[in-house]
């Protein structure tokens, strides 16, 4: 699974780790998020994020 | 050295804002001050300019120290309009400037102003350039506090200019640590923390960390004081605030129509006094939300009382509540309380921003119906206990 860089803030969403915090388990995959998942530092959306 | 002198050929050309009291919302009960830095070497060099109004002022600052045609490079850390605010009037007075900022600032910055017959130059961390018998190095610092906010280290002098990072919103004659009171100046850093930089936790330690490792001597902020005697005292109070560090301290919030939510948070509070532990009673309606935030910021617990207006919570508990949770203190315990007539609804929507927040919500609301009786007073005492708990567990 890659990892996804946020194009505005550089916050890195690595799928192995997941996003915790905001309800994201371990193991998922970038492209399985939810389409209102955002970026936990900056706030934007998933189109703005780039594969690593 | 006199009060403008940073370092040597390094002065600060900014704006003492003595009558500013509201900042984007913020109450700046002390004024600010817009810190720009000029350089002089073989590359002149500015760091940052000011707001808009205070162009000519930016101006005039130079002219002491160089004409206006010998300036040859602006740094612009950040594009926030009260740093970048002033630069179309100076690139105008200055055509043979060159511009240096990253790609995110760029960007922004053509958002702002017509920069089409600007000369720019764009950097990324770890980029150099030599100014003579100085260099300025960069480092971008990416969401502290916003995408494009960077900092640039002087490393001859051993100086950063570390943007909105250890700033404070203070109005002073004196430019140093050393030339005003510590603990006023740590408390205006601290209202600055709390109020703009809570919620970006992660990029501000990563930024920490960065500042660390340069080991900077003098670290002269975008608005405030400039650090030079105090470095580690800031650094470390950095250190704590970053991660939302909590003291043993209980913050009980309270808005009160008939005085009922009043009375249930003064018993929480005598509670927790009565216990030992640092209590701070905030009536959400007297106090600014600037200051607010500020206390919540080292809060161990705070418990967050509203009486029912209307099925839901009182308008000004809940513009204190949308300003905290976007700045997202972490770690925090507490509670909702507060009164209610006949239908429900104000603790329970206090509640519910409670848990957006991802408090440790050490209870249901504690709620009592028109009036506090003794049984609800009992209720209150106990609830109040859990706060003391809480607070306890910080060692």
């Amino acid at each position: 699974m890659k990892k996804y860089v946020c194009n505005v803030c550089g916050y890195v969403y690595d799928p192995s780790a997941g996003d915790p915090d905001n309800g994201i388990a371990p193991g998922t995959a970038f492209e399985d998020l939810p389409d209102d998942w955002t970026c936990p530092e900056c706030g934007v959306g998933k189109d703005e994020f780039t594969a690593e | 050295m006199n009060e403008t002198q940073v370092a040597d050929r390094v002065n600060w050309v900014g704006y003492v804002d003595w009558s500013i009291r509201d900042f984007h919302g913020y109450e700046t009960t002390r004024g600010s001050s817009y810190n720009a830095y000029l350089i002089q070497d073989e590359k002149n060099t500015l760091i940052d300019t000011v707001k808009g109004p205070y162009a000519d002022d930016l101006l005039r600052n130079i002219q002491r120290h160089i004409t206006l045609d010998k300036l040859d490079y602006i740094v612009c850390n950040h594009a926030e309009p009260d740093h970048s605010g002033a630069l179309p009037v100076v690139m105008a007075s200055c055509p043979q400037v060159e511009l240096i900022c990253d790609a995110k600032c760029k960007a922004t910055l053509e958002r702002y102003y017509d920069i089409r017959h600007w000369k720019i130059r764009v950097v990324k961390s770890g980029d150099s350039i030599s100014i003579g018998a100085y260099s300025l190095q960069f480092l971008e610092t990416p969401m502290a506090h916003w995408p494009e906010s960077m900092a640039t280290y002087l490393p001859e002098c051993k100086l950063l200019f570390s943007m909105d990072a250890f700033g404070q919103h203070y109005a002073t004659s004196g430019r140093f640590d050393d030339s005003v009171p510590l603990a006023v100046v740590l408390e205006e850093a601290k209202i600055y923390y709390a109020n703009i930089l809570m919620c970006y936790e992660r990029p501000v330690n990563n930024a920490l960390d960065a500042v660390k490792s340069l080991a900077p001597e003098i670290l002269a902020p975008s608005h405030g004081i400039i650090w030079r005697t105090q470095v580690d005292k800031i650094l470390s109070a950095y250190a704590d605030w970053s991660v939302c560090k909590a003291d043993r301290k209980v913050v009980i919030l309270y808005d009160t129509m008939w005085q009922s939510t009043a009375k249930m948070a003064h018993t929480l509070y005598e509670t927790v006094v009565d216990s030992g532990v640092q209590c701070k009673l905030i009536s959400i309606r007297a106090t600014h939300i600037t200051d607010i935030v500020t206390e919540c910021l080292d809060a161990a617990a705070i418990a967050v009382g509203s009486p029912t207006l209307n099925q839901t919570l009182m308008p000004q508990v809940a513009a204190a509540l949308t300003y905290l949770m976007g700045l997202k203190p972490s770690g925090k315990s507490g509670f909702a309380f507060g009164s209610y007539g006949w239908g429900k609804g104000g603790p329970e929507a206090v509640n519910e921003y409670l848990e957006k927040m991802k408090f440790n919500i050490l209870r249901e609301p504690l709620k009592c119906q028109y009036a506090p009786d003794e049984q609800a007073l009992a209720a209150c005492r106990e609830a109040g206990g859990l706060l003391v708990k809480a607070a306890e567990l910080v060692g």
